[in-house]
């Protein structure tokens, strides 16, 4: 079927959305947060990998040690969730598909965040013990 | 989802084979993608044996030739012959680039092949249909806006702020950048490609231009503007230079210094 739509009418479509600045600004400020963040947890790893069960668990238990892991998990997830919808928006047109899609990516996102701190915690606050 | 094989009917098939006249002192093969709308044949891929010392240096001298002495139903825009029109827009040898400008002994490799620009619909033989590509160059309203009493005489700007749109006003639409653009291919419903941005931000850096935040509202899309992932096609092919990826970026740095 053609369509009489004119060019102009076509190229405006449904106009700007008006937002899009503050998700590029995360997207880079959280890659600059896990620079020196992945930094430490090579080092926590390395250190960990010296360490016994209870030298684990009381390392995870330090403060310092477990807000560390909590940012780090939290930021990467973020990132991750940031990274994964940009991707599936570039490549998925269908609009049911590509729902489906960025709800899955922010569903597993958010679980296995979620989960990873609530582990982090757990043995933070001697749960683990 | 991504379509990764072509419809059957847009297949390129084997075409005709035009030799080189006898007494040729310097053959050259040319292998161009040939479509014609009126049939209802796939497009083909016609070889031309060129005799190169009997035409200009560059590609487009080459196609003219094509034309005037092989095979006159070939199509193809050109005017200006000089790189200042952008008509002749193609892709020579899998690179995007003006056919005036490009020698084609530029292209390596024995034979060269020219396509028409990626991506875009193939109207006849090299000649796209650039109607959305010019709509959306509209669509940013590429003209001054003011809301200021006019002046007696022009709208003053410093040489300082003059030098700003160097870089930029010398794009010629020639669709070279944007028809290169991966995104652009994926998106080019709703991204608005390089050229198309860096000529907004020809008019966002405009120091006369009184609507910098209209036209940032208006550019301020996941998809208008931040499909760009800085992938640098554009600025790799721009056959005047240019680095539109650069152009998009400032958008960028101007969009997030009204939030920061």
């Amino acid at each position: 079927m053609a369509s009489y739509r004119t060019p102009l009418g076509r190229a405006r479509g449904l106009g700007a959305a008006h937002h899009g600045a503050s998700h590029w600004l995360a997207e880079r400020v959280s890659a600059i947060a896990l620079v020196p963040l992945v930094l430490w947890a090579i080092f926590g790893v390395l250190r960990l990998a010296t360490l016994d069960y209870q030298g684990a668990v009381l390392w995870v238990s330090s403060p310092l040690n477990a807000v560390l892991l909590v940012l780090l998990t939290a930021t990467a997830y973020w990132h991750m969730h940031a990274g994964m919808r940009v991707i599936v928006e570039d490549y998925i047109h269908k609009t049911l598909t590509k729902a489906i899609l960025l709800m899955l990516n922010l569903s597993v996102s958010v679980l296995v965040g979620v989960l990873a701190i609530f582990s982090i915690l757990k043995v933070a606050l001697g749960g683990a013990l | 989802m991504v379509q990764l094989a072509l419809p059957k009917n847009s297949r390129v098939q084997k075409g005709r084979h035009h030799p080189a006249p006898a007494g040729a002192t310097k053959v050259k093969t040319f292998k161009v993608y040939r479509y014609d709308p009126e049939t209802s044949e796939n497009p083909r891929w016609d070889t031309y044996d060129v005799d190169v010392d009997a035409c200009g240096p560059m590609v487009l001298d080459v196609l003219i030739h094509i034309k005037n002495t092989m095979d006159p139903t070939l199509a193809f825009r050109r005017s200006c012959r000089e790189g200042v029109c952008g008509s002749c827009a193609m892709n020579v040898g899998g690179r995007n680039t003006l056919a005036c400008t490009h020698g084609h002994t530029e292209t390596p490799g024995a034979d060269c092949q020219i396509s028409p620009l990626p991506s875009m619909p193939v109207l006849k033989d090299l000649i796209p249909d650039l109607s959305h590509f010019y709509a959306q160059y509209a669509s940013i309203e590429p003209w001054l806006h003011t809301t200021s009493p006019e002046p007696q005489g022009e709208w003053l700007q410093s040489p300082e702020d003059r030098e700003k749109i160097d870089g930029l006003y010398e794009c010629i639409l020639c669709a070279c950048c944007t028809t290169s653009c991966p995104s652009y291919w994926w998106n080019g419903e709703k991204y608005l490609g390089p050229a198309t941005l860096l000529h907004a931000y020809r008019w966002l850096i405009d120091s006369r231009d009184e609507a910098t935040g209209d036209r940032l509202d208006a550019l301020e899309d996941p998809f208008k503007l931040y499909r760009c992932h800085t992938i640098m096609n554009c600025a790799q092919v721009c056959p005047k230079g240019l680095n539109p990826a650069k152009a998009i970026a400032e958008v960028k740095k101007m969009l997030a210094d009204r939030i920061v």
